[in-house]
Protein backbone atom coordinates (compact mmCIF):
# COMPACT_ATOMS: atom_id res chain seq x y z
CA UNK A 1 0.00 0.00 0.00
CA UNK A 2 1.17 3.47 -1.26
CA UNK A 3 1.59 6.02 2.01
CA UNK A 4 0.03 9.34 1.13
CA UNK A 5 2.67 12.36 1.30
CA UNK A 6 3.21 13.99 4.26
CA UNK A 7 2.19 17.24 3.16
CA UNK A 8 -0.26 16.73 0.33
CA UNK A 9 -1.03 19.45 -2.01
CA UNK A 10 1.52 21.38 0.25
CA UNK A 11 4.05 22.49 -2.04
CA UNK A 12 7.67 22.04 -0.05
CA UNK A 13 8.72 25.43 0.76
CA UNK A 14 5.80 26.38 2.80
CA UNK A 15 6.08 23.93 5.43
CA UNK A 16 5.01 25.44 8.82
CA UNK A 17 9.00 25.69 10.14
CA UNK A 18 9.52 27.61 7.09
CA UNK A 19 6.37 30.72 6.91
CA UNK A 20 6.92 34.12 7.85
CA UNK A 21 5.34 35.56 11.40
CA UNK A 22 4.37 38.89 11.90
CA UNK A 23 3.79 40.08 15.35
CA UNK A 24 2.64 43.49 16.27
CA UNK A 25 3.36 45.04 19.85
CA UNK A 26 6.91 44.35 21.98
CA UNK A 27 5.54 43.71 25.01
CA UNK A 28 5.60 40.49 26.89
CA UNK A 29 3.26 38.66 25.02
CA UNK A 30 5.24 39.41 21.80
CA UNK A 31 8.82 39.14 22.60
CA UNK A 32 7.60 35.65 24.49
CA UNK A 33 5.97 34.57 21.25
CA UNK A 34 8.63 34.89 19.11
CA UNK A 35 11.55 33.83 21.81
CA UNK A 36 9.26 30.10 21.88
CA UNK A 37 9.02 30.21 18.63
CA UNK A 38 12.27 29.63 18.29
CA UNK A 39 12.97 27.57 21.25
CA UNK A 40 10.72 25.27 19.07
CA UNK A 41 12.74 25.51 16.21
CA UNK A 42 10.58 27.62 13.55
CA UNK A 43 13.32 28.62 10.89
CA UNK A 44 10.61 31.26 8.92
CA UNK A 45 11.11 34.83 9.71
CA UNK A 46 10.10 36.64 12.52
CA UNK A 47 9.11 40.24 12.49
CA UNK A 48 8.21 42.53 15.46
CA UNK A 49 6.56 45.70 14.57
CA UNK A 50 6.68 48.41 18.01
CA UNK A 51 5.04 51.77 18.11
CA UNK A 52 7.26 51.80 20.79
CA UNK A 53 10.65 53.27 19.54
CA UNK A 54 12.54 51.84 22.76
CA UNK A 55 14.32 48.82 22.42
CA UNK A 56 11.98 46.51 24.19
CA UNK A 57 11.59 46.06 27.82
CA UNK A 58 9.29 44.84 30.64
CA UNK A 59 6.37 47.40 31.76
CA UNK A 60 5.95 45.76 35.35
CA UNK A 61 8.38 47.60 36.91
CA UNK A 62 7.51 50.91 35.87
CA UNK A 63 5.13 51.59 38.20
CA UNK A 64 8.05 49.78 40.78
CA UNK A 65 11.04 49.16 40.53
CA UNK A 66 11.89 51.33 37.80
CA UNK A 67 10.06 54.31 39.75
CA UNK A 68 11.58 53.85 43.05
CA UNK A 69 15.18 53.64 41.15
CA UNK A 70 16.00 50.63 42.16
CA UNK A 71 15.99 48.89 38.65
CA UNK A 72 17.64 50.97 35.55
CA UNK A 73 16.68 50.54 32.27
CA UNK A 74 19.62 48.07 31.27
CA UNK A 75 18.23 45.60 34.04
CA UNK A 76 14.01 46.04 32.72
CA UNK A 77 14.91 44.63 29.33
CA UNK A 78 13.74 41.93 27.82
CA UNK A 79 16.82 40.53 25.27
CA UNK A 80 20.12 42.14 24.39
CA UNK A 81 20.60 43.23 20.74
CA UNK A 82 22.87 40.15 19.82
CA UNK A 83 19.60 38.22 21.07
CA UNK A 84 17.78 39.53 18.45
CA UNK A 85 20.33 39.44 16.11
CA UNK A 86 21.33 35.77 16.95
CA UNK A 87 17.78 34.60 16.60
CA UNK A 88 17.37 36.26 13.50
CA UNK A 89 14.54 38.33 15.29
CA UNK A 90 13.46 41.52 13.16
CA UNK A 91 12.78 44.39 15.27
CA UNK A 92 10.68 47.57 13.84
CA UNK A 93 10.60 49.98 16.38
CA UNK A 94 8.91 53.31 16.37
CA UNK A 95 6.80 52.12 13.37
CA UNK A 96 3.31 52.30 12.96
CA UNK A 97 0.66 49.18 11.67
CA UNK A 98 -1.61 51.32 9.81
CA UNK A 99 -4.01 48.54 8.08
CA UNK A 100 -4.24 44.59 8.65
CA UNK A 101 -5.55 42.92 5.06
CA UNK A 102 -6.84 39.49 6.14
CA UNK A 103 -7.43 37.99 2.76
CA UNK A 104 -3.91 39.32 1.19
CA UNK A 105 -2.45 38.22 4.36
CA UNK A 106 -0.18 41.83 4.65
CA UNK A 107 0.18 44.77 7.16
CA UNK A 108 0.68 47.72 5.92
CA UNK A 109 3.17 49.46 8.27
CA UNK A 110 4.91 53.50 7.66
CA UNK A 111 7.66 51.43 5.66
CA UNK A 112 5.78 49.52 3.47
CA UNK A 113 4.02 46.18 3.09
CA UNK A 114 4.55 43.31 4.37
CA UNK A 115 3.24 39.49 4.04
CA UNK A 116 2.44 37.17 6.33
CA UNK A 117 1.33 33.60 7.03
CA UNK A 118 0.78 33.84 10.69
CA UNK A 119 0.19 37.10 12.23
CA UNK A 120 0.06 37.70 15.86
CA UNK A 121 -1.52 40.68 17.96
CA UNK A 122 0.44 41.64 20.90
CA UNK A 123 -1.16 44.66 20.80
CA UNK A 124 -1.71 44.93 24.54
CA UNK A 125 -3.77 47.82 26.33
CA UNK A 126 -4.10 51.59 26.59
CA UNK A 127 -5.08 54.22 29.08
CA UNK A 128 -8.49 54.99 30.10
CA UNK A 129 -8.59 58.48 29.72
CA UNK A 130 -10.41 60.77 32.88
CA UNK A 131 -13.85 61.22 31.45
CA UNK A 132 -14.19 64.72 32.66
CA UNK A 133 -13.72 68.43 31.56
CA UNK A 134 -9.77 69.47 31.95
CA UNK A 135 -8.82 73.32 32.08
CA UNK A 136 -4.89 73.49 32.35
CA UNK A 137 -1.91 74.53 30.20
CA UNK A 138 -0.79 70.65 31.50
CA UNK A 139 -2.37 67.77 31.38
CA UNK A 140 -2.64 65.42 33.96
CA UNK A 141 -0.35 62.33 34.18
CA UNK A 142 -0.53 58.45 32.66
CA UNK A 143 1.57 55.96 33.34
CA UNK A 144 1.98 53.00 30.21
CA UNK A 145 5.52 53.29 28.63
CA UNK A 146 9.09 54.00 29.77
CA UNK A 147 8.69 58.06 28.50
CA UNK A 148 5.58 57.89 30.57
CA UNK A 149 7.42 56.36 33.37
CA UNK A 150 10.75 58.85 33.23
CA UNK A 151 8.72 61.93 33.10
CA UNK A 152 6.54 60.77 36.29
CA UNK A 153 9.12 59.92 37.97
CA UNK A 154 11.21 63.34 37.22
CA UNK A 155 7.82 65.14 38.22
CA UNK A 156 7.31 63.53 41.17
CA UNK A 157 10.86 63.97 42.51
CA UNK A 158 11.19 67.86 42.02
CA UNK A 159 11.59 69.60 45.46
CA UNK A 160 8.82 72.00 45.16
CA UNK A 161 6.02 69.50 43.52
CA UNK A 162 4.29 68.00 47.67
CA UNK A 163 0.74 67.78 46.79
CA UNK A 164 0.02 64.60 44.94
CA UNK A 165 -3.48 63.59 43.55
CA UNK A 166 -3.68 60.09 42.18
CA UNK A 167 -7.35 59.61 40.11
CA UNK A 168 -7.99 55.59 40.66
CA UNK A 169 -7.29 53.21 43.36
CA UNK A 170 -5.94 50.22 41.09
CA UNK A 171 -2.65 48.47 41.10
CA UNK A 172 -0.85 51.23 38.96
CA UNK A 173 -2.77 54.36 41.16
CA UNK A 174 -1.78 52.52 44.68
CA UNK A 175 1.84 51.65 43.21
CA UNK A 176 2.39 55.27 42.61
CA UNK A 177 1.25 56.52 45.50
CA UNK A 178 3.07 54.19 47.42
CA UNK A 179 6.27 55.37 45.99
CA UNK A 180 5.46 58.89 46.08
CA UNK A 181 4.35 58.45 49.52
CA UNK A 182 7.64 56.95 50.80
CA UNK A 183 9.42 59.69 49.20
CA UNK A 184 7.58 61.96 51.56
CA UNK A 185 5.03 63.62 49.58
CA UNK A 186 1.86 64.64 50.86
CA UNK A 187 -0.20 62.09 48.86
CA UNK A 188 -4.36 61.88 48.20
CA UNK A 189 -6.25 59.05 46.35
CA UNK A 190 -9.36 59.23 44.93
CA UNK A 191 -11.21 55.95 44.34
CA UNK A 192 -14.24 56.27 42.55
CA UNK A 193 -15.21 52.55 43.68
CA UNK A 194 -16.55 52.07 47.87
CA UNK A 195 -12.82 50.12 48.32
CA UNK A 196 -9.30 49.95 47.22
CA UNK A 197 -8.58 47.37 44.01
CA UNK A 198 -12.44 46.39 44.66
CA UNK A 199 -12.41 44.35 41.12
CA UNK A 200 -9.86 41.99 42.39
CA UNK A 201 -9.49 41.80 46.18
CA UNK A 202 -11.81 41.05 49.03
CA UNK A 203 -13.08 43.53 51.34
CA UNK A 204 -10.51 42.63 54.07
CA UNK A 205 -7.68 42.77 52.11
CA UNK A 206 -8.51 46.28 50.23
CA UNK A 207 -8.73 46.89 53.75
CA UNK A 208 -5.63 46.09 55.10
CA UNK A 209 -3.93 47.62 51.91
CA UNK A 210 -5.89 50.83 52.98
CA UNK A 211 -4.76 50.63 56.39
CA UNK A 212 -0.71 50.54 54.98
CA UNK A 213 -1.30 53.54 52.62
CA UNK A 214 -3.03 55.39 55.61
CA UNK A 215 -0.12 54.45 57.72
CA UNK A 216 2.26 55.99 55.81
CA UNK A 217 -0.05 59.55 55.55
CA UNK A 218 -1.73 58.74 52.36
CA UNK A 219 -5.25 60.39 52.57
CA UNK A 220 -7.48 58.06 51.16
CA UNK A 221 -10.96 59.55 49.74
CA UNK A 222 -13.50 56.01 48.49
CA UNK A 223 -16.63 56.36 47.13
CA UNK A 224 -15.86 59.31 45.64
CA UNK A 225 -15.41 60.95 41.90
CA UNK A 226 -13.75 63.80 40.11
CA UNK A 227 -16.17 65.87 38.20
CA UNK A 228 -13.44 68.32 37.11
CA UNK A 229 -9.79 69.18 37.30
CA UNK A 230 -8.71 73.15 37.35
CA UNK A 231 -5.13 74.33 36.73
CA UNK A 232 -3.75 77.64 38.22
CA UNK A 233 -0.78 77.68 39.97
CA UNK A 234 -1.94 74.30 41.22
CA UNK A 235 -4.24 71.82 40.18
CA UNK A 236 -7.69 71.79 41.87
CA UNK A 237 -9.69 69.13 41.21
CA UNK A 238 -13.44 69.23 42.55
CA UNK A 239 -15.12 66.07 43.57
CA UNK A 240 -18.46 64.41 43.62
CA UNK A 241 -18.74 65.07 47.51
CA UNK A 242 -18.33 69.20 47.04
CA UNK A 243 -14.89 69.36 49.06
CA UNK A 244 -11.66 70.22 46.79
CA UNK A 245 -8.01 68.89 46.57
CA UNK A 246 -5.10 71.16 45.40
CA UNK A 247 -2.49 69.03 44.34
CA UNK A 248 1.05 70.06 42.50
CA UNK A 249 0.77 67.00 40.37
CA UNK A 250 -1.98 64.62 39.16
CA UNK A 251 -1.57 61.01 38.30
CA UNK A 252 -4.81 59.13 36.52
CA UNK A 253 -4.91 55.61 36.92
CA UNK A 254 -8.13 54.35 35.84
CA UNK A 255 -7.85 51.16 33.98
CA UNK A 256 -7.10 49.88 30.84
CA UNK A 257 -8.66 49.41 27.62
CA UNK A 258 -7.93 46.93 24.76
CA UNK A 259 -5.79 47.65 21.87
CA UNK A 260 -8.25 46.52 19.06
CA UNK A 261 -8.61 49.11 16.87
CA UNK A 262 -5.97 47.10 14.02
CA UNK A 263 -7.96 43.86 14.50
CA UNK A 264 -11.76 45.51 14.35
CA UNK A 265 -11.34 47.10 11.16
CA UNK A 266 -9.68 44.45 9.53
CA UNK A 267 -13.21 42.73 10.68
CA UNK A 268 -11.71 40.77 13.05
CA UNK A 269 -14.26 39.84 15.92
CA UNK A 270 -13.63 42.17 18.64
CA UNK A 271 -15.45 42.91 21.83
CA UNK A 272 -14.10 43.88 25.12
CA UNK A 273 -10.85 42.42 23.39
CA UNK A 274 -9.72 40.76 20.47
CA UNK A 275 -11.53 37.58 20.84
CA UNK A 276 -10.35 34.32 20.28
CA UNK A 277 -10.89 30.55 20.87
CA UNK A 278 -9.12 27.89 23.49
CA UNK A 279 -5.61 28.51 20.64
CA UNK A 280 -6.15 31.87 20.90
CA UNK A 281 -7.06 31.76 17.28
CA UNK A 282 -9.02 34.99 16.35
CA UNK A 283 -12.16 34.87 13.91
CA UNK A 284 -9.29 34.91 11.32
CA UNK A 285 -7.67 31.72 10.42
CA UNK A 286 -3.60 32.24 11.09
CA UNK A 287 -4.63 35.19 12.90
CA UNK A 288 -3.58 34.85 17.00
CA UNK A 289 -4.22 37.36 19.87
CA UNK A 290 -2.14 37.18 22.89
CA UNK A 291 -1.85 38.89 26.26
CA UNK A 292 -3.84 41.98 27.34
CA UNK A 293 -5.66 42.26 24.09
CA UNK A 294 -7.12 38.72 23.82
CA UNK A 295 -10.38 38.17 25.41
CA UNK A 296 -10.37 34.27 25.73
CA UNK A 297 -11.95 31.25 27.02
CA UNK A 298 -10.18 30.54 30.46
CA UNK A 299 -10.20 27.43 32.33
CA UNK A 300 -10.09 28.75 35.39
CA UNK A 301 -12.75 30.79 34.84
CA UNK A 302 -15.11 27.96 34.06
CA UNK A 303 -14.50 28.30 30.28
CA UNK A 304 -15.84 32.56 30.98
CA UNK A 305 -14.35 34.70 27.92
CA UNK A 306 -12.59 36.85 30.27
CA UNK A 307 -9.32 39.01 29.36
CA UNK A 308 -6.20 39.50 31.74
CA UNK A 309 -4.04 42.13 32.33
CA UNK A 310 -0.84 40.49 33.55
CA UNK A 311 2.91 39.21 33.03
CA UNK A 312 2.07 35.33 32.86
CA UNK A 313 -1.11 35.62 30.78
CA UNK A 314 0.68 37.57 27.98
CA UNK A 315 3.80 34.59 28.53
CA UNK A 316 1.91 31.36 28.48
CA UNK A 317 -0.21 32.48 25.55
CA UNK A 318 2.57 33.59 23.98
CA UNK A 319 4.09 29.96 24.13
CA UNK A 320 0.84 28.35 23.54
CA UNK A 321 0.69 30.01 20.30
CA UNK A 322 4.64 29.23 19.44
CA UNK A 323 3.58 25.78 19.52
CA UNK A 324 0.59 25.80 17.36
CA UNK A 325 2.37 27.89 14.72
CA UNK A 326 4.91 24.99 14.98
CA UNK A 327 2.28 22.21 14.22
CA UNK A 328 1.40 21.34 17.62
CA UNK A 329 -1.67 22.57 18.14
CA UNK A 330 -1.86 23.66 21.98
CA UNK A 331 -4.76 24.87 23.98
CA UNK A 332 -3.98 27.63 26.62
CA UNK A 333 -4.45 26.01 30.07
CA UNK A 334 -2.51 27.69 32.56
CA UNK A 335 -3.60 29.19 36.23
CA UNK A 336 -3.59 33.25 35.85
CA UNK A 337 -1.25 34.66 38.73
CA UNK A 338 -0.46 38.59 39.32
CA UNK A 339 1.34 40.27 41.84
CA UNK A 340 1.46 43.78 43.03
CA UNK A 341 4.66 45.50 45.32
CA UNK A 342 2.93 48.23 47.80
CA UNK A 343 5.32 49.30 50.64
CA UNK A 344 6.44 46.24 52.39
CA UNK A 345 3.10 44.41 51.37
CA UNK A 346 4.19 41.69 48.20
CA UNK A 347 0.41 40.41 47.28
CA UNK A 348 0.57 37.76 44.91
CA UNK A 349 -2.36 36.32 43.29
CA UNK A 350 -3.06 32.74 41.66
CA UNK A 351 -6.17 31.95 40.42
CA UNK A 352 -9.50 34.34 39.84
CA UNK A 353 -11.44 34.69 43.15
CA UNK A 354 -14.32 36.14 41.79
CA UNK A 355 -17.73 34.38 42.64
CA UNK A 356 -16.05 32.62 45.39
CA UNK A 357 -18.73 31.72 48.16
CA UNK A 358 -16.41 31.02 51.07
CA UNK A 359 -12.64 32.30 52.61
CA UNK A 360 -10.41 30.93 55.10
CA UNK A 361 -7.43 33.11 55.91
CA UNK A 362 -4.17 31.69 57.20
CA UNK A 363 -1.33 33.15 59.07
CA UNK A 364 -0.45 36.62 60.87
CA UNK A 365 -2.21 39.25 59.85
CA UNK A 366 -1.10 41.57 61.81
CA UNK A 367 2.27 41.01 61.15
CA UNK A 368 1.75 40.97 56.83
CA UNK A 369 2.19 37.16 56.22
CA UNK A 370 -1.21 35.77 55.30
CA UNK A 371 -2.88 34.20 52.91
CA UNK A 372 -6.78 34.00 52.08
CA UNK A 373 -7.73 31.15 50.54
CA UNK A 374 -11.24 31.53 47.95
CA UNK A 375 -13.68 28.34 47.43
CA UNK A 376 -16.61 27.91 45.17
CA UNK A 377 -18.58 24.78 45.74
CA UNK A 378 -15.83 23.70 48.22
CA UNK A 379 -13.46 23.94 45.50
CA UNK A 380 -10.12 25.51 46.06
CA UNK A 381 -9.95 28.53 42.87
CA UNK A 382 -7.59 31.28 43.98
CA UNK A 383 -5.63 32.04 46.76
CA UNK A 384 -4.60 35.61 47.52
CA UNK A 385 -0.77 36.03 49.29
CA UNK A 386 0.80 38.55 51.29
CA UNK A 387 4.78 38.19 52.33
CA UNK A 388 4.06 34.39 51.65
CA UNK A 389 5.78 33.42 48.42
CA UNK A 390 5.81 29.15 49.35
CA UNK A 391 1.89 29.60 49.42
CA UNK A 392 1.70 31.14 46.38
CA UNK A 393 4.02 28.69 44.63
CA UNK A 394 1.64 25.64 46.38
CA UNK A 395 -1.39 27.34 45.71
CA UNK A 396 -0.56 27.48 41.68
CA UNK A 397 0.37 24.32 41.80
CA UNK A 398 -2.98 23.14 43.70
CA UNK A 399 -4.95 25.00 41.47
CA UNK A 400 -3.08 23.96 38.10
CA UNK A 401 -4.24 20.53 39.09
CA UNK A 402 -7.32 21.25 40.28
CA UNK A 403 -6.74 20.17 43.92
CA UNK A 404 -8.83 21.34 46.88
CA UNK A 405 -6.79 20.74 50.37
CA UNK A 406 -8.79 19.81 53.58
CA UNK A 407 -10.46 22.85 54.91
CA UNK A 408 -9.57 21.59 58.90
CA UNK A 409 -6.10 21.30 58.12
CA UNK A 410 -5.58 24.48 56.37
CA UNK A 411 -7.42 26.54 59.08
CA UNK A 412 -4.56 25.02 61.95
CA UNK A 413 -1.19 27.05 61.11
CA UNK A 414 0.43 23.94 62.76
CA UNK A 415 -0.12 22.14 59.71
CA UNK A 416 2.64 22.48 57.17
CA UNK A 417 0.81 24.08 53.69
CA UNK A 418 1.76 20.86 51.91
CA UNK A 419 0.22 18.45 54.30
CA UNK A 420 -2.98 19.78 53.76
CA UNK B 1 34.55 43.52 35.21
CA UNK B 2 33.73 40.16 37.05
CA UNK B 3 34.13 37.30 35.15
CA UNK B 4 31.03 34.80 35.38
CA UNK B 5 30.94 31.56 33.84
CA UNK B 6 27.67 29.90 33.37
CA UNK B 7 26.67 26.52 32.79
CA UNK B 8 23.16 26.00 31.56
CA UNK B 9 20.29 23.64 31.44
CA UNK B 10 22.08 21.55 28.88
CA UNK B 11 25.28 21.42 29.71
CA UNK B 12 27.06 23.97 27.65
CA UNK B 13 29.28 27.02 29.60
CA UNK B 14 29.44 29.98 28.33
CA UNK B 15 32.06 32.64 29.90
CA UNK B 16 30.42 35.91 30.53
CA UNK B 17 31.72 39.18 31.95
CA UNK B 18 29.07 40.75 33.98
CA UNK B 19 28.88 44.56 35.06
CA UNK B 20 29.39 44.87 38.86
CA UNK B 21 26.03 45.02 40.52
CA UNK B 22 24.10 43.53 37.79
CA UNK B 23 21.99 40.36 38.82
CA UNK B 24 23.10 36.55 38.02
CA UNK B 25 19.71 36.64 36.52
CA UNK B 26 19.83 39.97 34.52
CA UNK B 27 23.33 38.80 33.03
CA UNK B 28 21.92 35.16 32.44
CA UNK B 29 19.27 36.73 30.32
CA UNK B 30 21.19 39.37 28.67
CA UNK B 31 23.49 36.63 27.29
CA UNK B 32 21.17 34.15 26.29
CA UNK B 33 21.69 31.68 28.57
CA UNK B 34 19.42 28.62 28.57
CA UNK B 35 17.44 27.55 31.31
CA UNK B 36 16.89 30.96 33.11
CA UNK B 37 12.98 32.12 32.72
CA UNK B 38 12.46 34.49 34.84
CA UNK B 39 9.19 35.25 34.30
CA UNK B 40 8.60 38.10 36.98
CA UNK B 41 11.27 40.14 35.65
CA UNK B 42 13.79 40.11 39.09
CA UNK B 43 10.76 40.94 41.54
CA UNK B 44 11.37 37.94 43.67
CA UNK B 45 8.01 36.80 42.33
CA UNK B 46 8.10 33.59 40.61
CA UNK B 47 11.11 31.08 41.35
CA UNK B 48 12.07 30.97 37.70
CA UNK B 49 15.81 32.34 38.01
CA UNK B 50 17.12 29.22 40.03
CA UNK B 51 20.53 28.34 39.79
CA UNK B 52 23.25 26.71 41.57
CA UNK B 53 26.41 28.73 42.97
CA UNK B 54 29.40 27.03 43.32
CA UNK B 55 30.99 25.71 46.80
CA UNK B 56 33.92 27.61 47.10
CA UNK B 57 31.66 30.92 46.31
CA UNK B 58 28.80 30.35 48.68
CA UNK B 59 30.24 32.53 51.58
CA UNK B 60 31.15 35.62 49.39
CA UNK B 61 27.29 35.85 48.39
CA UNK B 62 25.20 38.46 49.90
CA UNK B 63 22.78 36.65 52.40
CA UNK B 64 19.20 35.13 51.57
CA UNK B 65 16.13 37.25 52.62
CA UNK B 66 13.34 35.43 54.03
CA UNK B 67 11.41 35.78 50.95
CA UNK B 68 14.20 34.42 48.97
CA UNK B 69 14.02 31.42 51.36
CA UNK B 70 10.77 30.91 51.01
CA UNK B 71 10.77 31.10 47.21
CA UNK B 72 13.44 28.10 46.67
CA UNK B 73 11.15 25.65 48.28
CA UNK B 74 8.61 26.16 45.85
CA UNK B 75 11.35 25.89 42.89
CA UNK B 76 10.48 23.24 40.74
CA UNK B 77 14.27 21.86 40.36
CA UNK B 78 15.27 20.07 43.68
CA UNK B 79 16.80 22.95 46.22
CA UNK B 80 20.30 22.21 47.80
CA UNK B 81 22.78 24.12 50.06
CA UNK B 82 23.82 25.61 46.47
CA UNK B 83 20.54 27.22 45.46
CA UNK B 84 19.63 30.77 44.91
CA UNK B 85 17.86 32.90 42.87
CA UNK B 86 19.57 34.58 40.20
CA UNK B 87 17.81 37.66 40.70
CA UNK B 88 18.48 38.40 44.07
CA UNK B 89 22.26 38.16 43.67
CA UNK B 90 24.46 40.34 42.77
CA UNK B 91 27.54 40.68 41.43
CA UNK B 92 30.19 41.92 43.18
CA UNK B 93 34.25 41.41 42.50
CA UNK B 94 34.24 39.16 45.03
CA UNK B 95 32.66 36.83 42.85
CA UNK B 96 35.04 36.95 39.95
CA UNK B 97 35.53 33.93 38.54
CA UNK B 98 31.88 32.40 39.86
CA UNK B 99 30.13 29.23 37.89
CA UNK B 100 26.47 29.47 37.69
CA UNK B 101 25.08 26.01 36.98
CA UNK B 102 21.60 26.13 35.47
CA UNK B 103 19.05 23.37 36.62
CA UNK B 104 17.23 21.74 33.64
CA UNK B 105 13.45 23.02 35.36
CA UNK B 106 12.58 25.88 36.45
Amino acid sequence: MLLPPLFPNIPPNSIPMKKNVIIIGAGHAGIQAAASLREEGFEGSICIFSEDADFPYQKPPLSKGYLDGSQQKNSIMFRSETWYENNQVELKLGELVEKVDVPQKTVHATSGEYAFDFLVFATGAYNRELPIPIKGTDQPLYLRTMKDADYLKQALDQEDVQDILVIGGGFIGLEIAAYAAKSGKKVTVVEYQPRLMQRVLPPMLSEHFAAKHQAYGVDLRMGVGVQDLTQDSKWLASLSTGETVTADQVIVGIGVLPSQVLAQEAGIRCSNGIEVNEYCETSAAGIYAIGDCALHPNPFAKGQMVRLESVQNAVDQAKAIASTICGKPTSYHQVPWFWTHQYNLKLQMAGLSEGYDQLLVRGDVEGDKFSVFYFKNNQLIAVDSINKPADHLQARKWIQASYTPDLEKLADDSIKLNEC
Amino acid sequence: MPQITYIDSDGNKHQVELPLGATIMEGAVQNDIKGIIAECGGSCMCATCHCYIAEDYLDKLPEMEEEEDEMLEGAVAPRTERSRLGCQVRISNALDGLVVEIPQEQ
